[in-house]
């Protein structure tokens, strides 16, 4: 037995773009997958040979750790030989445009790429012109499948089930593609959504999206299950989006106080990097509540089951799909 | 132009937007200009060895006048040239082609503006005619030589695709180009509320992850032009409108008597947001497509004739400049050549009437300019064009005269052919 899932249902889609198009059934069959990689993750032997012969590059337009380390992991614990590409060191800053980068990484015939770039919809533009698998590891303030999905898993093994938890998504709202992958899954999933932010930060119509709209943290966090704050970036904490770091922690940054209004057993999450001090303190990311570390080691479980249910796609020795 | 031959075309449906009749008859051309039409015009009314053109049937009205085209001709003719933007107008029923001035070197200085107008001579089949920038290098800083870019050929003064963000230079260029009775056309969106959109900013933009533009963007800038030309007096064109709340702001314009006119893209009368669907960068355009109910708006506005004209907004864009993301991707569509078989869809759904089409399409605009063509009336340059309004097509892009294919209608079905185009009594264009 070499995959991932007893039995090798068929995963409907030849790429993950996004969290939007997939089906309740699809999500669960990946978060069902993940939990078998987390089992392998945690054993000394931790490599498998699904991935055997296959080639993953990993193009990213934008820095990024935690995301690029942990596909990078997930490929290889599936046996695929992984490849980094950062922009840093990559023709677009000759001005090659995405199109032509696409096509020049095409014809050296990878299965799969996995992608992260500064615009919105950049990925499926890219999905359009390659053979391969593409993954998403984020596109602008679009989606990121891949965090929805570590998110979802992190809160189904701490809470047993995702349906009837009330979730709250605080703070950046308006740039985050984080926030819109897991407003789309967890509705999907049956979860209650919120969204609390200052006004600035809160995309117009996103009432319309599944998510009641709180401006207080004190009224959204009433009640609720589960805690996911977002990193706010530090061009928009001057005077542009927010007056300062020192107001927004004072009204947004999760601190033991504004927490206490959420249910006793409440879980506090974060995508990461963390701005302590600015979204949420310290004492409450490290302690007895937090989630966060489990969502990196999440992270890479649940990249190796989009790597493995995408693969199912790609053809085989004999050439078969 | 010497090869003025006497031509007589017969058998026609006429339409003349400016009496707002439609009727079967004939016209007749005789140096270049137009001699008689009507029911009552036959063969006998002709001289000598005129050219005799049989219509069988098909519609004959005046050839379009599109006030607002982007050229690259100087500077960007990779892009499009005068000489193809004419083929394309030709071919799409555009008579006359107003020339925007974001060239490089932008059109503002009278010798560009006469280099423009001797290429145009010397390559174009239809009448290209610049229009000159508002402020030296487009900049919004500085304005040009008014009265002598007037002089020398320019037809308005306009920073093109861009917007005078200072208030004080607007005031100052209004009032200046008053002395001169020049008239000022000007893309309304104010720039630091509209910043990084690309598109409409709505519940849609939201789920794309792009940043949008809001509606007031435009109608704030609008307000503030319109307070100017209260101030000034100086005549004032707002190149596009795209919402209705600016139709209700011109309308009240109107109403006072201000000397104010304005226009609407091909594209917000046939588009909307929705047809961005995933990331079409086709769709990417300056106004950003808006809601159902402005393009409604938008439509209505043109009937009751509070919008003036439909513009193409022709702006021809290279692969290189729109297969980009979303995001980065350089605004812009041709339209030249398919303004007025989508403009038809308004007929053909009875939104408009031929005469109402035809008015904002040729009539208004040419009085906006100042010029004779644009109607059926004797003594009218005769830039006609003969046009079968049900012959029904499916757009290839590669048909497409222009250097750039970047068309919004790829793969539409479309009803309305063009046959032949007449530009001061000479063919043009036929097929």
């Amino acid at each position: 037995m070499s995959g991932l899932g007893s039995q090798s249902r068929l995963f409907p889609h030849r790429h993950l773009l996004g969290i939007e198009g997939l089906s309740p059934d699809d999500i669960l069959q990946l978060l069902d997958m993940a939990e078998e990689a987390v089992e392998v993750s945690r054993q000394v032997e931790k490599k498998k040979t699904t991935l055997r012969g296959r080639t993953q590059i990993n193009l990213f337009f934008e820095a990024s750790t935690r995301t690029q380390a942990s596909f990078e992991l997930a490929g290889k614990r599936l046996g695929a030989d992984v490849m980094n590409m950062s922009v840093a060191s990559s023709s677009i800053k000759k001005g090659e445009t995405l199109i032509d980068t696409a096509i020049t990484l095409n014809a050296m015939r990878p299965d799969l790429i996995v992608v992260r770039h500064h615009a919105a919809g950049a990925v499926g533009l890219l999905a359009r012109k390659v053979d391969c698998s593409v993954i998403n590891a984020g596109d602008g303030a679009h989606e990121h499948p891949t965090q929805a999905l570590l998110d979802a898993l992190t809160i189904r093994r701490a809470k047993g089930r995702i349906r009837g938890l009330v979730v709250a998504i605080c703070g950046d709202i308006l740039h985050s593609r984080v926030a819109r992958s897991n407003l789309i899954l967890l509705n999907a999933l049956g979860a209650e959504v919120r969204v609390i932010g200052p006004s600035t930060l809160l995309p117009q119509g996103i009432e319309n999206m599944g998510a009641t709209v709180f401006t207080r943290m004190s009224e959204g966090l009433k009640d609720a299950d589960i805690v996911m704050m977002l990193r706010l970036q530090r061009e928009r904490m001057n005077g542009s989006f927010v007056p300062s770091v020192k107001e927004y922690f004072h009204y947004f940054g999760l601190d033991r106080e504004k927490l206490a209004v959420a249910k006793p057993d409440a879980l506090v999450m974060h995508p990461g990097p963390m701005n302590r001090g600015v979204e949420i303190a310290s004492d409450i990311a490290d302690g007895a509540q937090s989630l966060i570390r489990d969502q990196v080691e999440m992270g890479v479980a649940v990249r190796m089951a989009v790597l493995e249910a995408l693969s199912r796609h790609l053809p085989n020795a004999e050439g078969q799909a | 132009m010497s090869d003025h031959r006497p031509t007589l075309i017969i058998n026609a449906h006429l339409v003349d937007p400016e009496t707002g009749r439609e009727e079967k008859g004939a016209l007749a051309v005789e140096n270049g200009l137009i001699r008689a039409f009507g029911h009552t015009v036959d063969a006998s009314s002709s001289p000598e060895g005129a050219l005799v053109i049989d219509a069988r049937g098909r519609h004959l009205a005046p050839g379009l006048v599109d006030l607002r085209a982007f050229v690259g001709e100087p500077g960007a003719e990779h892009r499009e040239s005068l000489a193809s933007a004419s083929r394309a107008a030709a071919a799409g029923g555009v008579t006359t082609v107003v020339c925007m001035p974001d060239t490089n070197p932008p059109i503002d200085d009278p010798a560009v503006v006469d280099y423009i107008i001797r290429r145009a001579r010397d390559t174009a089949g239809v009448r290209m005619i610049p229009s000159a920038a508002l402020t030296k290098g487009l900049h919004g800083k500085e304005m040009t030589e008014i009265g002598l870019l007037g002089a020398a050929g320019a037809v308005f003064f306009t920073d093109g695709a861009r917007s005078v963000a200072n208030t004080q230079v607007m005031r100052r260029a209004l009032t200046y180009a008053r002395d001169f009775n020049a008239l000022i056309m000007h893309h309304v969106e104010e720039p630091s509320l509209a910043q990084d959109g690309v598109m409409n900013e709505s519940e849609l933009s939201s789920r794309l992850g792009l940043p949008g533009v809001p509606r007031e963007a435009e109608t704030i800038m609008l307000e503030r032009d319109l307070a100017l030309v209260r101030l000034t007096g100086g005549r004032y064109h707002a190149a596009m409108i795209s919402c209705a709340q600016s139709l209700s702001i011109i309308e009240r314009a109107k109403a006072e008597g201000l000397p104010v006119t304005c226009g609407v893209s091909i594209n917000h009368l046939s588009l909307n947001e929705n047809d961005i669907g995933s990331y079409r960068t086709f769709l990417k355009l300056s106004p950003p497509l808006r809601g159902e109910d402005d393009r409604k708006a938008m439509i209505a506005g043109v009937a009751k004739g509070s919008i003036d004209v439909i513009v193409s907004d022709h702006n021809p864009q290279d692969v290189e400049t729109k297969r980009q993301p979303f995001i980065e991707c350089a605004d812009g569509a041709i339209g030249l050549e398919t303004m007025l078989a989508v403009a038809l869809r308004l007929v053909h759904n009875g939104d408009l009437t031929m005469p109402q089409l035809f008015r904002a399409l040729a009539t208004k605009p040419a009085d906006i300019l100042g010029l004779p063509q644009g109607r059926l009336r004797k003594g009218a340059p005769a830039d006609l064009i003969l046009f079968d309004p049900d012959e029904p097509f499916v757009l290839d892009p590669e048909t497409l005269h222009s250097r750039c294919k970047n068309t919004p209608f790829d793969g539409a079905r479309l009803q309305g052919r063009v046959h032949m185009t007449m530009v001061g009594g000479r063919i043009v264009q036929e097929s």
